[in-house]
């Protein structure tokens, strides 16, 4: 099922980055992207995002092996990278806003808010899933259970992860080669 | 329990009773997660938008009775074929398809209820409450008025200020994740709950193109959101998305629209040819012919569904390149539907046929889908488009795939499996007096229309000069609009009849082929007890006849 889900979310953001790519041929887009968006801070922000989904992986590993303890470190770990993750993005957003660029500012400040609002919304729905299971982790709800939840969740951070390396490979590393 | 809990009633035995009012309370029904009385539900509900739709559009079709009419302001007449066209295809067609599958799926591959019994409770709920909110527009001040395909600019906040579109983007969104969820249970579904011994290639056609369907709003449904949500954006927070007076663009919001928009038609027709799939070999008795084509024709449509979309655009000036590619591709789709038409054909030929109603309504749909096919391949050649497009050609097209096809298909599989539901019969002499009167009014009301468009009259103007041959023609299609609405009004008759005071059915009136008419009519709240093996795809009739199982023929219809 979550695969199925994953595929139709896939869909969605397909439908998000043409809208991006189709504006990012405008006038002036390029220059008002390369002026506002800072690839450095975002790039270490995303770095924290990429390695939750190798923090998630461990816990999955652990959750397989049977070590609670272990899981429970592993999920307390992704959750404090996403949340950087989101602190991040939050700083980004009030600069911009700072700025005076915002969704009503131009094409520009549209089609970016949009699409990695929506993959924020996705990182923040991922997170109060984590918190739930790690809540459920800790209430012992896993200590002998084969419970598919754990891998059935980290599709969905992976996916949510996937998605932001093409979100950031696209908005902010490809306008500085072309 | 104590006391301040509500008391929910758990359903006894067999299902609680046809009508809202059960036995057991509308609370029953409310909680229910049985898959039999949520996809009963779903048929009522797109009963009731049938009547609501059906109604706006008479009104509709009064005001164009006589040239230079004025019982309608040009707002009131936008804002009711809006919301006539956004009805009936999101509100009428799409939970009429999935009530059948929502019903009938699990008891046609041997399961006792869908995969995520909740989530289907929820599919339909979200789809309920989404109709509730676009209807709701009315008493906030004004309905959503620029079409069901809402084009840019008109769906901006210039043009349109009342807060009608807004409720069309969240009555849509909230509709569409509840057909996007119940699809997502329908795969699982299929794909975990059969029963062991049948095999992908053993299942029935109609589960078959429910899986393809499924699959067609997954990948479609997220490009309708996606556009819903942008323009909710520009509407509610600025943005510049849509409105090519600020940096946005209008074409886009024709491109996503119709990314979704086109699969969409095929996402309203594939569940209907595995109606028909179903209805033409037991009431021809002959086995479907070219079960495997079936389903490849299927397939094919379904992928070729994404390369079409923008033969609907042809008139916005993409280049001459952009309109060959989709002008060939358009073409191409006809051939698997093509293909289709032929499997029903040849399906009948040769076979001891009888004229049930569902049967009619199926012959009917031969005829009346090949005009309707016709005529959208002749919007596949660029030039006929651009004389024709947006005019009531088009009207005519349209209503010809969406009544001819779906609608038929719906009446097939209604008077089809009306007693396996209900577990009483139709009156059969009034059922065909309903069929008559329904195909005449159809015919009358949108065969002139072709001429209409073809003489240049073009569609959603309020009113039209009295130009010769317009009036006389409008006319008769008024008329035919009213003998339609009366036949759906005996058809509403006669089923609340058949409820009321039909004669019980028998578990298999039409000696049928597939799994679900081997429970009784209506079926017990658990499906069945036990399923004998599936060994070819019509086990049933093996079962009823083991001296001439299809198994027993090698290399045959199914092994």
């Amino acid at each position: 099922m979550m695969k199925l889900v994953i595929g139709t979310e896939a869909m969605f953001f397909v439908s998000l980055i043409m809208a991006f790519v189709y504006f990012s041929f405008g006038t002036g887009f390029k220059t008002q992207l390369l002026h506002h968006l800072d690839i450095k801070t975002t790039g270490v922000f995303s770095i924290m995002l990429f390695s939750s989904s190798f923090t998630y992986w461990r816990a999955e590993v652990n959750y397989r092996k049977n070590d609670i303890k272990r899981l429970k470190f592993w999920l307390i770990f992704t959750l404090i990278l996403g949340i950087i993750f989101l602190l991040g993005q939050a700083r980004e957003y009030s600069k911009l806003l700072h700025e005076n660029v915002s969704i009503s500012s131009s094409s520009f400040g549209t089609s970016f808010f949009t699409l990695t609002g929506f993959h924020g919304l996705h990182v923040f729905i991922g997170l109060i899933v984590i918190g739930i299971i790690t809540c459920l982790a800790f209430a012992g709800d896993y200590n002998n259970s084969a419970s598919s939840i754990i891998s059935t969740v980290g599709m969905y951070w992976h996916f949510v992860d996937i998605v932001w390396a093409f979100v950031f490979l696209l908005v902010y590393v490809t306008p500085h080669f072309i | 329990m104590e006391e301040n809990y509500l008391q929910v009633p758990e359903p006894e035995q067999a299902l609680p009773d046809l009508s809202i009012s059960s036995s057991q309370g509308v609370l029953q029904w409310i909680s229910s997660v049985d898959h039999k009385q949520i996809g009963i539900m779903y048929l009522w509900l797109s009963v009731l938008f049938l009547v609501i739709g059906g109604l706006e559009v008479l009104v509709v079709r009064l005001q164009l009775a006589v040239p230079n009419n004025h019982l309608l302001s040009p707002e009131a007449y936008n804002q009711l074929f809006t919301m006539h066209g956004t009805t009936m295809i999101f509100f009428v067609l799409t939970p009429a398809i999935f009530g059948f599958a929502t019903y009938l799926l699990p008891l046609m591959i041997g399961a006792n209820d869908m995969a995520f019994p909740r989530l289907n409770a929820f599919s339909f709920w979200a789809t309920f409450f989404g109709g509730i909110l676009l209807y709701f527009s009315f008493l906030a001040g004004g309905a959503p008025d620029a079409g069901w395909f809402n084009y840019a600019p008109l769906n901006q906040y210039n043009y349109s200020s009342s807060p009608g579109i807004d409720y069309y983007c969240f009555g849509l969104l909230l509709s569409g994740i509840g057909t996007v969820s119940a699809s997502v249970n329908f795969v699982v579904t299929i794909l975990k709950f059969r029963i062991g011994s049948m095999s992908l290639k053993q299942m029935p056609l109609f589960v078959w193109m429910i899986l393809i369907n499924s699959f067609l709003v997954l990948a479609a449904f997220p490009s309708l959101n996606a556009a819903l949500i942008m323009l909710l954006l520009d509407r509610q927070l600025h943005a510049h998305f849509f409105s090519s007076a600020s940096g946005g663009s209008a074409i886009l919001w024709q491109h996503l629209f119709w990314l979704f928009g086109h699969p969409e038609v095929y996402i309203l027709i594939l569940p209907i040819f595995g109606i028909f799939s179903e209805v033409f070999p037991v009431y021809s008795r002959k086995p479907i012919f070219g079960y495997a084509f079936v389903i490849g024709s299927g397939v094919a449509i379904a992928l070729l569904a994404f390369g079409v979309w923008v033969h609907h655009m042809f008139a916005t000036g993409l280049g001459n390149t952009v309109n060959n590619f989709f002008a060939a591709s358009s073409l191409l789709i006809g051939v698997p539907t093509g293909v289709k038409i032929f499997n029903w054909l040849a399906t009948m030929y040769g076979g001891a046929i009888r004229f049930k109603v569902s049967m009619l309504f199926a012959i009917a749909f031969l005829v009346e889908f090949t005009i309707g096919g016709l005529s959208g391949v002749s919007f596949a050649i660029v030039p006929i488009d651009w004389q024709l497009t947006d005019t009531y050609y088009v009207v005519a097209h349209l209503h010809y795939v969406f009544i001819g096809g779906s609608l038929f298909g719906l009446f097939s599989g209604l008077f089809y499996w009306f007693p396996k539901i209900s577990g009483k019969m139709l009156d059969e002499q009034l059922s065909r007096w309903f069929f008559w009167l329904f195909v005449a009014g159809f015919n009358l009301t949108f065969l002139v229309q072709h001429a209409l468009g073809a003489m240049g009259m073009p569609r959603r103007v309020y009113t039209y000069p009295n130009l010769p041959g317009w009036a006389i023609l409008n006319l008769i299609s008024t008329v035919g609009g009213f003998l339609m609405a009366i036949a759906v009004g005996l058809l509403i008759y006669i089923i609340v009849k058949g409820i009321r005071s039909g004669d019980k059915a028998a578990a298999d009136p039409w000696d049928a082929n597939t799994l679900e008419w081997m429970t009784s009519s209506p079926p017990e709240l658990k499906n069945f007890d036990r399923v004998m093996p599936v060994k070819s795809t019509r086990p049933y009739r093996d079962y009823k006849r083991p001296e001439d199982a299809d198994w027993k023929k090698p290399n045959k219809y199914g092994k």
